[in-house]
């Protein structure tokens, strides 16, 4: 050992014994047993997290320069656009991160589906995960109103007037969240304070939740069996390795491919065909008048779909309310899951027809009523949302049922390979 | 200590007691910063009416004017565009008469609006709050068969006739609120007031 080293031990010691320094890294990191069969779609958590690393530091450069006022609003949009150097860059690289963040939690999510990995007794893990998702979606549609373009504002009404939709209570709740009756610089300036401490805060204290609940259960595996039941005599499980090093060099592999993809966007085509920028949010918001076509950025147009798709009444109640209904309740399922499933087995490997045919349905569907909530509606196309907003449901409503008659195939002792 | 026995339900009695002071405590504290998220004085005073000039509004046009931060829409109806307001079968329409629909009493009528001729709206969609486009012709292939000139609302297919009442079978479940006007002159509109209240 050289003399720098010595001295960066003994102040790694010194800290260590004022600060829970090592416990901290090993609990969490070099002595955190992880299965060792991770494959593919075990890159998306850590994904995440990059990702939301990379949305706070774009996220703080671009508040340095924008004006949270209607009247300024577009033009320090277009400033920081224009005039602010690399201003094109940390703008890009947060509206690209937007859509990243979306498309790497769709795809954690299907992993989780995937591998049962909601299932006990991860359901705590799974629930802070939804609440998760739930919070990014409101960081996602707040932060969509600060450009103050025509889809920023005409989102925002459309999203706003849902709440208007509960009855008794809607009116006077959508005059409260918008603090005024229309969307405006007030609903501007408390949305900006919400998206860039609000929320940020609160994802990353669930961020911190959901991590050490992941790792007081220990993380599933593509073959969903549990790896602590069989312990090796170092009281490791036998089919686990540390996370550092083995799976910190594999996530900065995984980073390394998602860099390439995400640079190629950012660079190549940041509006991507106007899915990830709307082509209507280069036109400054215009309260007078709704762009002839709106659609919602596209991680939000699967429950725009079923949004739409309720047009009957029923029950006394107006379709409108019954749409808003149906596009909470699309998003609330979820935290169901754990208790919906009533398969022995975790994983899709083992599990029977009936579960892999749903779950395959569930994903076209889910991807068909995405597709049709960025068109504009016509007669069959609501036709077809309403026949997928039913199967999505059924997905739900139908588990206890199928996963209980599923013929599972036996479930291994060990991971394979 | 001159007794070392704990005396818990007096332990549990002043436990209970400060977590429901302090929660009373929070409660009230929450208040100005729930309240603080209403519409302030600033926003509550913009409501005065306006005056829009319509004398040069030629027949079949729209004329849009911002009124309480919303689009109102003053319509100068054709004659053609009159009769076609009778011409609905029973079922094409949500709420023909009106009845569970806003406006004030001068437009509760088939036209919805004090003179046949001038139509004034709220371009807002009761649905969800876009404003609907103006779709005057009577053969628009994108809304659909069956048009017979009105509203489109392009974000989730409401459809208004031109008297803004709601097509049955769309996602609005309300007509078209008219707002509260009154002719000063002529050619002279004022949207916010009428006679008999302002609004």
């Amino acid at each position: 050992m050289n003399a720098i080293t010595r001295k960066l031990v003994d102040l790694r010691d010194w800290v260590d014994e004022r600060f829970p320094l090592m416990s901290l890294w090993n609990d969490h990191i070099a002595q955190y047993y992880a299965p060792k069969n991770f494959n593919f779609w075990y890159y998306f958590g850590a994904l995440s997290m990059a990702v939301f690393g990379l949305q706070i530091v774009t996220g703080i450069w671009l508040a340095m320069n924008y004006k949270p006022d209607a009247d300024l609003a577009f033009g320090s949009v277009e400033y920081i656009m224009r005039d602010v150097d690399w201003g094109w860059l940390i703008r890009y690289l947060h509206s690209t991160g937007a859509s990243a963040f979306f498309i790497v939690i769709y795809l954690h999510m299907f992993r989780g589906l995937m591998y049962g990995s909601f299932k006990k007794p991860r359901e705590l893990l799974w629930i802070l995960g939804m609440l998760l998702y739930l919070m990014l979606m409101a960081e996602a549609f707040m932060g969509y109103l600060l450009p103050w373009g025509q889809m920023s504002y005409w989102g925002a009404q459309v999203i706003i007037s849902l709440f208007g939709a509960i009855p008794v209570i809607g009116t006077t709740l959508s005059e409260w969240i918008r603090g005024d009756y229309v969307v405006s610089d007030i609903t501007l300036n408390r949305f900006f304070s919400l998206h860039v401490i609000a929320l940020p805060f609160a994802l990353a204290g669930l961020v911190m939740l959901h991590i050490l609940a992941l790792h007081e259960v220990g993380s599933n595996n593509p073959d969903g069996v549990e790896i602590k039941k069989l312990k090796g005599p170092d009281g490791h499980p036998l089919d686990g390795i540390p996370f550092h090093p083995y799976y910190t060099v594999k996530d900065l592999m995984g980073l390394s491919v998602f860099l390439i993809l995400f640079s190629a966007v950012v660079f190549f085509s940041p509006e991507m065909g106007g899915y990830f920028l709307e082509a209507n949010n280069f036109i400054p918001a215009n309260p007078m008048q709704t762009p002839p076509h709106i659609s919602p950025v596209w991680y939000f147009t699967p429950y725009y779909s079923i949004l739409r798709a309720n047009t009957v009444n029923f029950l006394w109640i107006d379709a409108k309310v019954w749409g808003v209904v149906f596009m909470g309740l699309g998003v609330l399922i979820f935290f169901l899951l754990p208790w919906l499933d009533r398969s022995p087995v975790r994983s899709i490997r083992y599990r029977g027809p009936l579960f892999k045919g749903a779950l395959g349905i569930f994903v076209v569907v889910f991807v068909i009523l995405g597709y049709l909530g960025l068109l504009p509606p016509t007669a069959e196309r609501t036709l077809m949302a309403q026949v997928c907003t039913v199967i999505y449901f059924l997905f739900f409503l139908l588990m206890p049922i199928y996963t209980s008659l599923d013929k599972n195939k036996p479930v291994p002792e060990r991971v394979t390979k | 200590m001159r007794d070392a026995v704990v005396d818990t339900s007096r332990r549990r009695f002043l436990t209970g007691t400060t977590v429901v002071i302090g929660g009373i405590g929070a409660a009230f504290a929450a208040v100005p910063f729930i309240s603080s998220f209403q519409p302030s004085a600033r926003a509550k005073a913009m409501g005065a009416p306006v005056d829009v000039d319509i004398s040069k509004l030629e027949p079949g046009q729209r004329l849009i004017q911002k009124w309480r931060g919303k689009p109102v829409w003053v319509v100068r109806r054709t004659d053609e565009m009159l009769e076609n307001l009778n011409s609905f079968d029973a079922v094409a329409l949500r709420d023909p008469q009106s009845d569970q629909s806003e406006q004030p009493r001068y437009a509760k009528n088939v036209w919805r609006s004090e003179k046949p001729e001038y139509l004034v709206l709220v371009g807002v969609c009761t649905h969800l709050g876009c404003s609907p486009s103006y779709v005057p012709d009577m053969s628009a292939p994108d809304v659909g068969i069956g048009w017979k000139g009105g509203f489109f609302c392009p974000c989730h297919g409401s459809k208004f006739d031109l008297a803004g009442r709601v097509y049955n079978g769309v996602p609005a479940p309300s007509n078209l609120v008219v707002p509260p006007y009154k002719f000063l002159t002529e050619g002279k509109l004022r949207v916010g007031e009428d006679d008999g209240v302002t609004a």
